[in-house]
């Protein structure tokens, strides 16, 4: 793994990996109308991460991108969703409530009857959490990845 | 006010998964921020934990239902009648084993912010100490099966993490792993038993399909999968085998959790037989197998902690052989209360010891396995044969060590004595047989526990701990809290039975309460 791949493969993974990132919130967005969510979502754009880290050089990955940055992400995701859970409390609903729903607001848009292409602005705090879920998942598995891989590397520097 | 006295229920898990997701943001902030936090956040759930249980005591069944508006016990009119959302519902049973959750969830905190401080990686420890204790107030709290799974799988990974996290060498992490592998098995096997019942009944509510159960062949099955699976989670003996190594390598305190937690498994086995099937399998034949599950566990457990040189593989070993007799007095209960020739209240008295001897095995196996960790922490081995003499330096972990092991052991006036007499009293009425080996297995861990005590405290002050030191403070209270508790629940086990076993018992055995209280009449 200390090794980066050819140059056309380096070429190719940069730019599938925009695509990929894209596509990945592309799912998480639209995790409430669509087949997939969150976690779906979350494990593309994470694929994204570890297509950058096979075909580069690990060192030149973390000169991108920190393990720190990583472990932001999947604390951060996951206190947006137990805050978007908890902010219901404080509203005088019980833990859970989807206080945004049908309020005209962020995400509260109101689903017309019948058949409808599908609208993005609904469903209250089910897309929050999606994202939050989605943040989450892209931290936690890239970081998964970067251990394994620094482990790899260690290894092979102990042979 | 209100609002937040009526999300309590729902505050106990929220407040553990909120610690514990801000526990590696807080970490920065440096270790006594960090400890300081992680103890708010416990203290707060077991407050939490205790107050939903003396409400749940003095009003009756709380059925917490997850975003709604308010709560109420109308069934919303989109649900086709049955509460289709995601509830907690928590009956007297379930308030008294949150009151030993919330009990040891503290202590074990205390406890393991003193005893961590020379270890790294603390910020991933206490986030997944965290995750352990809400997915336990999970596993209590929840009214629906799917639900459990999740929080038993919460636990389950949480827990085999916190096995591995001193490494040692490896062995550890094979503990772990070990853990870890057989609790996704059972928690598999759990979830196959859950589909089985969901393609029949239509629901994932406990109340409803017990309300539904027309007891297939498919249930059946069910039945021996739920049974299977928690019979291995609480580590009764034919599916033992991960007791003692993951008991052993966990961090002491941890180990004090993951007792906890098995008893949680132990709580949903008595809720599967009582309640979920309730009424409907026979009760004589399984209350047959708790029994023969809970002698075989008794026996051997101890029979097998009688050689270990390792102390806390010993501890481990004593927890399979008290939970045989958790297994034994419920299982008699099951057994006799069926029984047309006993009278009732055998049968009462019987499932009265066995859940009043879940809380005392909690609180004393809590207290030696943190006064182990003690030991491990102050002397670094955990071999009887290299220890001695410690009763000189460490004058306070020998009492607590004292009173867990004469509670254990079932000597007056402590704890383990007032629950073994229950199960005495009525195993005798019911098979002498059984409450002979009962007795025996009790001389027998007596005879266990006088050899630990006096090959770790008795004896010359041992050259290479001339100066160890008495624990740390935090330590200190963490297992004089539970030894004050094993010696109060010992002088006066009346009133405890009284305030918080009878009532669990009698939820228990009430099946048609259960489903009332969730589907209100219907």
């Amino acid at each position: 793994m200390s090794d980066s791949m050819s140059k056309i493969i380096r070429t190719t993974a940069d730019v599938m990996f925009m695509f990929i990132v894209v596509f990945g919130f592309y799912i998480v967005l639209h995790g409430h109308l669509t087949p997939g969510g969150g976690f779906q979502g979350g494990a593309v754009i994470a694929t994204g991460f570890i297509l950058l880290i096979v075909a580069h050089k690990l060192d030149d990955f973390l000169g991108w991108f920190k393990k720190k940055a990583f472990q932001n992400f999947e604390m951060s995701g996951l206190v947006l969703f137990i805050g978007t859970a908890l902010a219901a409390i404080p509203l005088g609903y019980l833990f859970f409530r989807n206080f945004l729903c049908g309020t005209g607001g962020l995400f509260g848009q109101v689903v017309p009857y019948g058949i409808n292409p599908g609208f993005l602005n609904t469903a209250g705090t089910i897309p929050i959490m999606n994202i939050a879920v989605g943040i989450e998942v892209l931290g936690g598995l890239s970081i998964i990845i970067l251990y394994m891989t620094s482990g790899i590397s260690n290894h092979e520097e102990g042979e | 006010m209100d609002i937040l006295f009526d999300n309590l229920p729902g505050l106990l898990i929220a407040i553990p998964l909120l610690g514990a997701f801000l526990t590696p943001l807080l970490s920065r902030a440096g270790d006594s921020v960090r400890n300081t936090w992680v103890l708010i956040i416990t203290g707060l759930s077991s407050v939490c934990g205790l107050l939903v249980a003396s409400r749940v005591l003095e009003t009756g069944t709380i059925v917490y239902t997850f975003g709604v508006n308010t709560v109420s016990n109308i069934i919303p009119p989109d649900s086709g009648g049955i509460p289709i959302r995601i509830i907690f519902t928590i009956d007297p049973m379930n308030a008294f084993m949150l009151i030993i959750a919330a009990i040891v969830g503290f202590c074990i905190t205390l406890y393991s912010v003193s005893s961590m401080e020379k270890l790294s990686g603390k910020d991933g420890f206490f986030t997944l100490v965290l995750l352990l204790i809400a997915g336990v107030y999970g596993m209590i709290a929840t009214g629906d099966l799917f639900n459990f799974f999740v929080f038993l799988e919460i636990s389950s990974l949480a827990g085999a993490a916190l096995v591995a996290y001193r490494i040692d060498k490896g062995v550890a992490a094979e503990a772990g792993l070990k853990y870890a592998a057989l609790s996704t098995i059972g928690g598999m096997l759990f979830l196959v038993g859950v589909g089985l019942l969901f393609a029949q009944y239509n629901s994932l509510n406990m109340a409803v399909i017990a309300d539904r159960m027309q007891l297939t062949g498919l249930d059946i099955i069910a039945f021996v999968l739920f049974f299977t699976a928690l019979a291995m989670k609480c580590g009764a003996v034919p599916m033992h085998f991960w007791t003692p190594d993951s008991y052993a390598m966990a961090p002491s305190a941890i180990t004090a959790f993951l007792v906890v937690s098995s008893q949680a498994s132990l709580y949903a086995l008595f809720r599967v037989c009582f309640t979920l099937y309730g009424g409907q399998i026979n009760p004589l034949t399984v209350g047959w197998v708790i029994i023969i599950l809970g002698i075989l566990s008794m026996f051997i457990g101890v029979t097998m902690a009688i050689p270990q040189k390792d102390v806390k593989r010993l501890m481990a070993y004593h927890a399979v052989s008290q939970t045989g007799y958790m297994l034994l007095g419920v299982g008699v209960g099951l057994a006799a209360l069926s029984s047309t020739c006993l009278s009732q209240s055998i049968g009462i008295m019987a499932l009265k010891g066995g859940l009043f001897h879940i809380m005392n095995h909690a609180l004393y196996k809590g207290l030696l396995f943190l006064t182990a960790g003690v030991i491990f922490y102050r002397c670094g081995t955990r071999n009887l044969n290299q220890l001695g003499g410690l009763g000189h330096n460490m004058k306070w972990t020998m009492v607590f060590f004292m009173i867990g092991a004469l509670a254990i052991a079932g000597i007056p006036p402590f704890n383990g004595f007032a629950s073994k007499l229950m199960i005495y009293e009525s195993t005798f009425l019911f098979n002498p047989l059984l409450a002979v080996i009962a007795m025996v297995v009790s001389i027998l861990t007596l005879a266990s526990f006088v050899k630990v005590f006096h090959s770790m405290f008795m004896g010359p002050k041992l050259p290479e701990y001339e100066d160890v030191k008495e624990a740390p403070t935090p330590m200190l209270i963490a297992m004089g809290i539970l030894a004050i508790l094993v010696v109060l629940f010992g002088i006066f086990p009346q009133q405890v039975v009284d305030a918080l076993v009878a009532p669990a018992a009698s939820a228990l055995i009430d099946y048609q309460g259960y489903i009332t209280a969730v589907l209100g009449g219907a």
